[in-house]
């Protein structure tokens, strides 16, 4: 039953009404506000401490750590060997010692590596003490797909992570919040997985104001609209975006959620919003099997069925490995094209 | 501390007489959480470090208070050693809310933060990087600490203590290296799975870290081994690596007879109790032998009266399960 009439209005309404950065143009890339929101709280905070793999002198291999090196030195940014388990260790020791590191994992393909850190130490060392030892700090890494590195640097992998309790997962969308969740991951005290999009690295938007926090657990409301709920995360909700400015044209207004964080998941604002649109597509470039929305869809099913006039539908990657030619990766995770004509369906439901 | 030149010169006979007792007191617990067990009183499994007391007490001698240990799942020993409680070890064994990790790590988790033992860790080796990010974090905050990993034999084939050997040394860190080889990694000698005769200081010289290997049975000898090696790391000259030789004499865990182990090598090792041997150094320094009998008999009364205590405490309130995963005490993951 489609009803996508008369809402050219709605749609006029999409944007950021209320985000600090709409005035401040888009003058920042989302790679830039890496270094930046790591600067921020290097000058804020002397326990901060960086260490990875080329992040110093050689300022990153994504140039994500562009000039941290020159301002901080050699005793705040620190090269390591190509030694995954021992990034994740080092840091996981020093921060149960009063330092708050960050470590950078190159592509978060090779979380598979230095699994156990992940899965086994950061998360569980303060439940299974009692209480007694708090991680704070955070794992950066570069996620997913779209850049044609293959099937072992192109997975977005944010879904492993999330089978963990006791880690935290921050995915930013755009730059400001590279630098508002990068503020409170680094703050908090426990471990962050924090997922930079590759995708993302050369995408540009409005800086950051200064002391610009966003805290962990508070999806966004980057557009908003009244006849369907997409939820997004990192790069799929620019890609929700655009899908709903394509769409807006045929007189959809989709409203776009902008998770920002898979824990604290922020189920409260995604219910209300299927509560407005009564409608709920979910957009995730991880593998459908296993998937993150897979946890969203059922806390909706669950806490929110009254509220649906329609399935909750998925848009995830498909259950294969990454390929490496674009039309063929192009295939396997989601694109405007596919949003796009989910939104379509799941409207004419 | 100043740096003892000889063993005999760092310990003198009151200190090796406490020492003696630490190891009494070690032994007598991993025999009353082995009779624990068999009552049906400890859930899950136990690996007891009896035969490897020397290495614990000695190591703890040679470190400053406000150092960092790191142990194993085997690691009831090093736990004691730094300060923890025979009640509140026996207790976390029990399952009980007394336990020094409020029932929630077990025997293989044994942790008493507060006094710089920061945790037993029953991933293979996983912890040898965490030894040397302490170790970091001492050096970045200046404090002078130095962090220590004890392992096994069987954690020198492991990726993660090649990755923390090699970062160690590039950084030159403050950490102590502390193989406890018992000759077995699990039920394997670990002869037949390791190309070189000294698993863990035959591989130090690739990562140009100092080695040396020790009669783990011995407390002076270890103390003063780490005494060196620690001073030497405080100094910022780096890591060093111990290779202990020592024996258990249990089996590997609860489990295991261990009776792939020959019986005159058995015989052998238990010829060699490092308890035995403390209490012939005892006697060399002039220390009468009912001063030795003394300590046990407190040993003894400590650790029945830790049974006593462990055996009337209280279970978990089920509640506490949903707590301490995150900073703010709770569990909660979403809104």
């Amino acid at each position: 039953m489609a009803h996508v009439g008369g809402r050219a209005a709605d749609a006029d309404m999409s944007g950021r009404a209320t985000d600090p950065t709409r005035a401040l143009g888009n003058t920042v890339t989302y790679r830039e506000a890496v270094a930046e929101g790591l600067a921020r709280e290097l000058r804020r905070d002397p326990a901060v401490v960086c260490l990875g793999e080329d992040i110093g002198a050689a300022g990153g291999v994504f140039k994500t750590t562009q000039g941290l090196f020159e301002e901080f030195g050699p005793g705040r940014i620190w090269d390591t060997p190509i030694s995954e388990q021992a990034i994740l260790g080092l840091a996981m020791g020093a921060a149960m010692t009063g330092m708050r590191p960050v470590a950078e994992i190159m592509f978060s393909d090779f979380f598979a590596v230095c699994w156990d850190y992940l899965a086994n130490e950061m998360p569980k060392m303060r439940y299974m003490t009692g209480g007694q030892v708090t991680v704070p700090l955070v794992v950066r890494t570069a996620n997913g797909g779209g850049l044609g590195f293959g099937a072992q640097h192109s997975q977005a992998t944010e879904n492993w992570t999330l089978t963990i309790p006791g880690l935290k997962i921050a995915a930013p969308s755009n730059p400001a919040d590279v630098v508002g969740l990068m503020a409170s991951a680094i703050r908090s005290e426990d471990p962050v997985v924090f997922f930079e999009h590759k995708g993302l690295f050369a995408s540009k938007g409005p800086a950051a104001p200064d002391g610009y926090v966003v805290p962990l657990g508070q999806a966004a409301i980057a557009r908003s609209g009244s006849d369907i709920t997409i939820v997004g995360l990192a790069a799929t909700v620019p890609m929700a975006l655009a899908a709903a400015d394509r769409l807006a044209g045929e007189g959809v207004s989709a409203e776009v959620l902008d998770l920002r964080c898979l824990v604290p998941l922020d189920m409260a604002t995604v219910l209300a919003s299927v509560d407005r649109t009564s409608r709920l597509l979910i957009v995730e470039e991880n593998p459908y099997q296993g998937g993150w929305g897979g946890t969203v869809a059922s806390i909706v099913a669950d806490e929110g069925f009254e509220l649906l006039d329609a399935p909750v539908r998925r848009v995830a990657a498909a259950c294969v490995p990454l390929p490496f030619a674009d039309a063929l990766e192009q295939r396997v995770i989601p694109t405007v094209d596919s949003v796009s004509a989910a939104i379509r369906a799941l409207l004419a439901y | 501390m100043t740096t003892p030149t000889t063993a005999q010169d760092a310990i003198g006979a009151s200190e090796l007489l406490a020492l003696y007792e630490q190891m009494a007191v070690i032994r007598r617990t991993e025999k009353a959480a082995h009779d624990l067990f068999l009552a049906g009183l400890v859930k899950g499994t136990t690996h007891l470090a009896a035969g490897h007391e020397a290495i614990a007490v000695g190591a703890s001698a040679g470190l400053r208070p406000d150092d960092y240990v790191f142990a194993t799942y085997r690691g009831h020993h090093h736990a004691i050693a730094r300060g923890a409680t025979p009640e509140e070890c026996l207790a976390e064994l029990m399952s009980k809310a007394t336990g020094l990790c409020k029932a929630k790590g077990g025997s293989m988790h044994l942790t008493k933060a507060s006094a710089g033992m920061l945790g037993s860790y029953a991933i293979v080796g996983a912890h040898l990087p965490l030894a040397a990010g302490a170790a970091w974090s001492a050096k970045l905050r200046g404090s002078g600490q130095v962090a220590v990993a004890f392992f096994g034999d069987g954690a020198t084939n492991i990726g993660a203590f090649h990755e923390a050997l090699n970062i160690a040394a590039v950084w030159s860190l403050p950490v102590l290296f502390i193989c406890e080889n018992n000759l077995y990694m699990e039920y394997t000698p670990i002869g037949s799975v390791t190309a070189v005769p000294n698993p863990a200081a035959d591989r130090a010289p690739a990562y140009a870290i100092p080695a040396e290997i020790i009669d783990g049975n011995d407390v002076v000898i270890v103390a003063d081994a780490v005494a060196r090696a620690a001073e030497r790391a405080r100094s910022g000259a780096g890591p060093t690596l111990l290779e202990a030789r020592t024996y258990r004499h249990f089996g590997h865990s609860r489990t295991d007879p261990a009776t792939y182990r020959p019986p005159e090598e058995v015989q052998e090792w238990l010829q060699r109790d490092p308890l035995d041997i403390a209490r012939a150094r005892l006697a060399a320094l002039g220390v009468p032998v009912e001063d030795a009998v003394a300590a046990d008999d407190r040993a003894n009364r400590l650790v029945e009266a830790a049974i006593a205590a462990a055996r009337a405490a209280p279970p978990p309130d089920p509640s506490g399960a949903l707590t301490d995963v995150w900073a703010d005490g709770g569990s909660q993951w979403r809104t």
